[in-house]
């Protein structure tokens, strides 16, 4: 759905969603690195469970929660990309027993 | 700009639509009153909305048995109220009777709370009611999460928790579905008695054959101009709340909760500060400390929301329940646990009303008891 400009260049970041390599460009935020690999949703809602992506891209919808580096309820639009990042989606509520069990 | 004073007239006018008020009007309506509700605006200090939703009895009542028996009766009552708001609004507000606790950080704190619960039982008059002493080992089967600085914990199966804005929803959805007239900002500021009772502010005036106060702190004012007393004072209490979570904690503490809807709140505060219910730092990181105490893992939690809100509190912090002896017809209802005693005042206080009178159980709850000759 996304296609990345062409006339922007960065050093190219991987990290892993979901268990799976995924490429980023440096600079990337979460949010982006997400939308630009065509993940369809990166959430369900805890009360509905209904899908939810990125949206405002500035912090302020919350829509974009994803689990990093095994915490969950990371805002994806806040957080650049680093090499070797797990980001994975999440499913519902954060999970703060199973984090700090981790 | 001139506006048309409203006048309107009712069977029974309830002064307040806070919890205490919905849930004397959901009582009278269910007993076929024509009820009119006279509530303030968004604006008004609201414990309704601030409030922590436990449903508490452990720990009532010392210096007034029948405030326990009155706060298990009411937990005893809970589920049949939370049924029938179900059948009739579909709302389901949440309510849980897994029982209680109240945590302790130190073997000097624990002691002093199971002093505490020795002293209340062993009062004359007191019904007794199941509770136990659990030590860390104990309170850890029950909450698995607690940290090592947790002492112990008084544990009481009678406890309990609802969701208490969906209890609020619940019950204004079920007013208006039995007709009861619901007023927003229609604050009150006089009540004169003719033929009837005249409860009138600046939109205008109602009359009504009866009327309940059940202002909360407004019902200090309010309560003279009818022959009552109600001396009550606000006492702030703050809250913060985390993002949700999935369940973790499968009773309510005292002081920190996980809500039907995944969220903890956290609140563990008194203060007296007059009508003043700004949230503050100082206050808010004492209570988050202790939280973090007690449940290490809330540490990794964002927190969304904090802020104060003011109780409604007594002299000697139990309810007041009364009628005026020279206005006959008028009724006060005042107490800093609306949400645990809701049971009570829909199925016990507003029959009474609907019948008009008080009956004599309820005579410990007079606001007479505070007509102690002073010392000189």
């Amino acid at each position: 759905m996304f296609r990345r400009l062409p006339e922007v260049a960065g050093d190219t970041i991987a990290l892993t969603l979901n268990g799976t390599r995924v490429e980023a460009r440096a600079g990337d935020t979460v949010a982006a690195a997400l939308l630009a690999a065509s993940l369809p949703y990166c959430r369900t809602t805890p009360m509905s469970g209904a899908k939810r992506a990125p949206y405002c891209m500035m912090g302020v919808c919350f829509e974009c929660l994803v689990t990093v580096d095994g915490v969950g309820n990371r805002q994806a639009c806040l957080i650049e990309v680093r090499e070797g990042m797990r980001v994975e989606t999440q499913q519902g509520a954060r999970a703060i027993v199973s984090e700090a069990q981790a | 700009m001139t506006r048309e004073m409203i006048r309107e007239e009712t069977e029974i006018a309830v002064i307040g639509g806070g919890l205490v008020g919905a849930a004397i009007a959901w009582g009278l309506a269910q007993a076929g009153k024509r009820v009119t509700v006279l509530d303030e605006g968004d604006n008004a200090f609201r414990a309704s909305r601030g409030n922590f939703a436990l449903i508490w009895v452990q720990s009532k009542g010392l210096g007034m048995a029948p405030y326990s028996a009155w706060s298990v009766r009411s937990s005893n009552a809970w589920a049949r109220l939370a049924a029938a708001l179900k059948d009739e609004t579909g709302i389901d507000v949440a309510h849980q009777r897994p029982g209680g606790l109240m945590l302790s950080l130190s073997e000097g704190e624990l002691e002093r709370r199971a002093a505490q619960m020795r002293r209340l039982h062993n009062q004359p008059e007191m019904i007794p009611y199941p509770y136990e002493v659990l030590d860390h080992a104990a309170t850890r089967a029950l909450l698995p999460e607690i940290g090592p600085q947790v002492a112990g914990s008084i544990y009481c199966p009678l406890d309990g928790h609802v969701n208490s804005l969906k209890l609020f929803r619940a019950l204004h959805a079920s007013l208006a579905a039995r007709g009861v007239a619901y007023r927003p900002n229609r604050p009150v500021e006089t009540i004169a008695r003719d033929a009837c009772f005249i409860v009138s502010g600046a939109w205008g005036e109602v009359r009504a054959e009866k009327i309940v106060l059940a202002a909360g702190n407004g019902s200090a004012r309010l309560a003279p101009q009818v022959g009552l007393n109600a001396p009550v004072r606000p006492q702030r209490g703050q809250i913060i709340v985390t993002e949700r979570a999935k369940p973790f904690l499968n009773y309510p503490l005292v002081t920190v909760r996980q809500t039907d809807e995944g969220t903890v709140m956290i609140g563990d505060s008194l203060e007296e500060v007059g009508f003043e219910n700004v949230a503050t730092t100082a206050i808010t990181a004492t209570e988050a400390d202790r939280a973090v105490r007690m449940f290490p893992l809330l540490a990794g939690l964002n927190v969304v929301r904090t802020w104060s809100a003011l109780r409604v509190m007594s002299q000697d912090g139990f309810p007041i329940y009364d009628q005026s002896t020279s206005h006959p017809g008028a009724f006060l209802a005042t107490c800093h646990s609306g949400v645990t005693l809701a049971a009570n005042h829909a199925f016990d206080i507003a029959p009474q009303i609907a019948a008009g009178a008080l009956s004599a159980d309820l005579l410990p709850f007079s606001a007479r008891r505070f007509h102690v000759p002073q010392a000189a």
